[in-house]
């Protein structure tokens, strides 16, 4: 099983570093859709174990990352009618390279921190901490309004990851509400991202630049 | 109890959604606060009631925060009625339906027991509170909103990171992983030292992005900027004590597992920023919410300050979550009906504040006494008890450090403030007669003011019990 695991993680890293290199931004949506689909499975691989609890809890994450959330954003892209990502704040190239030195960085700093035993063998602590590095670049370095909540939602995939060492920690209800509030942020967000773009007819953050100092 | 206080809101939200008439509508706010503060009232004083199963109880500082989050939407929510009569333009469906939904997630924060819980109670609060922000329909609202929203999300992301990590410092010291906040203070001198020290910064950095602690306050002074006064006061008050509470829980666990030297050296260094950088950009501000915004993050500053010095501040530093969040209460309604009555917020436009609105404008000013630590009112008496801790605790630089920066904070926002409510009123104002003070907008605003003065002077007993017992249920003693 844990081969499988590694296996799927490693997917999720290469498509980590897909969202970075292409501006299509209906591309990323979907790469991200088939990150969220890859993502529902590791919770049965890494536990071997089929309670009803975790059934329900793996296939909510599915439809939720893979369907209703992709959807939700391409409906906010074609409602903005945009497509690439123009001129992020660091080239296609550039970040492509940053996301590849924060997956080494997330493999070194893992080496560095005692992990418990029966996790030693698996991805599942780097992978996570470089999916987390890379929402954080797409959040930063990307401009568009859309391409910032696909950034969080990346990290929150990270985060997700990291949540496979703690099966029990977190009982079903709490797993469904962080699963909810992440549901209801993007639905916010997307409702937000369409007045930005009612009232300044751009999706570009940078013109939401007025208030400050 | 927990169920009602949460469930119960709840359930008038989906009444407000159901009705239609925009005039009638504000008045479910009222109805859905007088109940809630009863039961707070009740849950307080029936030690029965304040336990609802293994997640949901109220301990001693949930009590607190339940309470004082309660009396601040309570006043909030009779001042809302008229305010949102005057504003009868804007539709309000979203608005009230938001704001009495914050009332059953900041229940379900003072309640839970569980980190897991607590963080999706907090997570709620951020999204159910961004429709309020943008309540205007404005491009600025917009902005704000977005701001808040992205950096909230991605700094409350970072807590939820830092939850699992307390969880990881369990399993990895090989203890029972659970999330249950009295097992893990059960546990806590067991835990693994890295994991709990990794999972204490990103714990920090997330809810205190919701305190609006430096450097992760960018998004405060535009989002209490460009929303209306009471919003403001909710987020001021409310918002930010809850996230206090989560912090403080985890400072908690980090106590009893002996790493408090360790926490109290970052909560020093973010707590001085703050309150640094709030100082800073409090000088010569010209815009009277964006100041207050920067009063809040001051404050968030002092109470981190507060915890960092340890037990001897410790009681200071729960008073002042309530001197706190019941004067933010009175300036920020106040200063509210002054933009309101000027159109402006800015003090170029607004002066002579006294003389046009003698009512919110007087309390405008005395909650800016209040605020910057003058006697007789309660935040002298908890910024004075902090100040003491830190003497007593022979943190003699910290100490002196904290009085300098509550002196530039003072005269900062006093240049402001004065030239406000100072002055002759702008013809151009006087003729307009938008809006007069009147009883209804200013009863809520001068009951405040009465807590404030009240606790300044007197401190009620079952108060102070309760301020003890939490002293003594975080202080380990």
């Amino acid at each position: 099983m844990t081969n499988i695991l590694n296996a799927i993680l490693v997917i999720i890293l290469v498509l980590n570093l897909f969202t970075l290199g292409t501006s299509r931004i209906l591309t990323v949506i979907r790469i991200v859709a088939i990150q969220g689909f890859l993502l529902g499975f590791l919770p049965l691989l890494a536990h071997n174990h089929f309670s009803l609890a975790s059934i329900l809890i793996v296939l909510t994450t599915m439809i939720l990352k893979a369907f209703v959330i992709p959807s939700m954003m391409s409906q906010a892209l074609r409602d903005a009618q945009i497509k690439r990502e123009f001129e992020p704040l660091i080239g296609i190239l550039p970040s492509i390279i940053l996301g590849a030195l924060a997956t080494v960085f997330a493999l070194l700093f893992t080496s560095h921190i005692p992990l418990a035993q029966e996790h030693t063998g698996t991805l599942i602590v780097p992978s996570s901490i470089a999916t987390i590095l890379i929402g954080f670049i797409i959040v930063t370095t990307r401009f568009k309004a859309l391409s910032q909540v696909i950034g969080y939602l990346i990290l929150e995939n990270g985060i997700f990851i990291f949540g496979l060492l703690l099966m029990g920690a977190m009982p079903m209800i709490v797993e469904m509400g962080v699963l909810l509030d992440l549901f209801v942020a993007i639905f916010v967000s997307c409702i937000i991202i369409s007045k930005i773009n009612k009232s300044f007819s751009s999706m570009d953050t940078r013109i939401l630049s007025s208030l400050k100092e | 109890m927990a169920y009602l206080q949460i469930l119960f809101p709840l359930l008038m939200a989906g009444i407000a959604a159901l009705i239609k008439s925009n005039k009638w509508r504000p008045l479910l706010l009222p109805v859905a606060a007088i109940p809630h503060m009863g039961m707070t009232l009740y849950a307080l004083v029936t030690p029965k009631m304040a336990y609802t199963g293994e997640w949901l109880q109220l301990d001693p500082p949930g009590k607190l925060i339940l309470l004082v989050v309660s009396i601040l939407f309570l006043f909030c929510s009779l001042y809302a009625v008229p305010y949102l009569m005057h504003r009868k333009e804007r539709p309000n469906r979203l608005f009230i339906v938001c704001m009495i939904a914050f009332l059953s997630t900041m229940s379900l924060v003072t309640w839970a027991q569980h980190l897991g819980l607590i963080w999706v109670a907090i997570e709620a609060t951020t999204l159910i509170t961004a429709p309020l922000i943008y309540f205007n329909h404005t491009q600025f609202s917009i902005e704000a909103t977005w701001k808040y929203l992205l950096i909230g999300s991605v700094g409350i992301a970072m807590a939820l990171l830092g939850t699992f990590f307390m969880a990881y410092a369990s399993l990895h010291a090989g203890l029972d992983v659970t999330l249950n906040y009295a097992t893990i203070l059960k546990n806590a001198p067991h835990l693994s030292k890295i994991w709990l020290h990794l999972a204490f910064i990103l714990l920090l950095v997330g809810y205190g992005t919701k305190m609006g602690l430096a450097p992760m306050h960018t998004w405060k002074p535009d989002a209490y900027g460009e929303s209306p006064g009471i919003v403001g006061a909710i987020f001021a008050g409310g918002i930010t004590s809850c996230a206090f509470l989560a912090l403080l829980r985890i400072y908690h666990i980090c106590c009893a597992a002996n790493e408090g030297a360790y926490v109290s050296k970052l909560l020093l260094v973010v707590g001085f920023l703050s309150m640094a950088t709030a100082a800073l950009f409090m000088i010569r501000q010209r815009d009277l919410k964006r100041m207050l915004a920067y009063s809040s993050i001051e404050h968030m500053g002092i109470l981190v300050i507060g915890l960092g010095i340890g037990v001897p501040a410790l009681f200071g530093t729960l008073l002042h979550v309530i001197t706190n969040c019941l004067t933010k209460g009175v300036l920020f309604l106040s200063v509210g009906n002054i933009h309101r009555a000027y159109g402006s917020k800015n003090i170029d436009h607004v002066q002579g504040a006294l003389r046009l609105l003698p009512l919110s404008g007087s309390m405008f000013l005395l909650g800016f006494f209040a605020i910057t630590g003058s006697p007789p009112f309660g935040p002298f008496i908890s910024e004075f008890a902090i100040l003491n801790g830190a003497f007593s605790a022979q943190k003699y630089l910290i100490g002196s450090g904290y009085l300098a920066l509550l002196l530039l904070v003072f005269i900062g926002m006093g240049a402001t403030v004065l030239s406000a409510v100072q002055g002759k009123t702008p013809a151009s104002v006087t003729e307009k007669k938008i809006f007069r003070d009147g009883l209804i907008t200013g009863a809520p605003i001068l009951g405040l003011m009465a807590l404030v003065l009240l606790l300044g002077v007197y401190i009620p007993a079952p108060l102070r019990d309760l301020l003890n017992d939490a002293v003594r249920f975080l202080g380990g003693q």
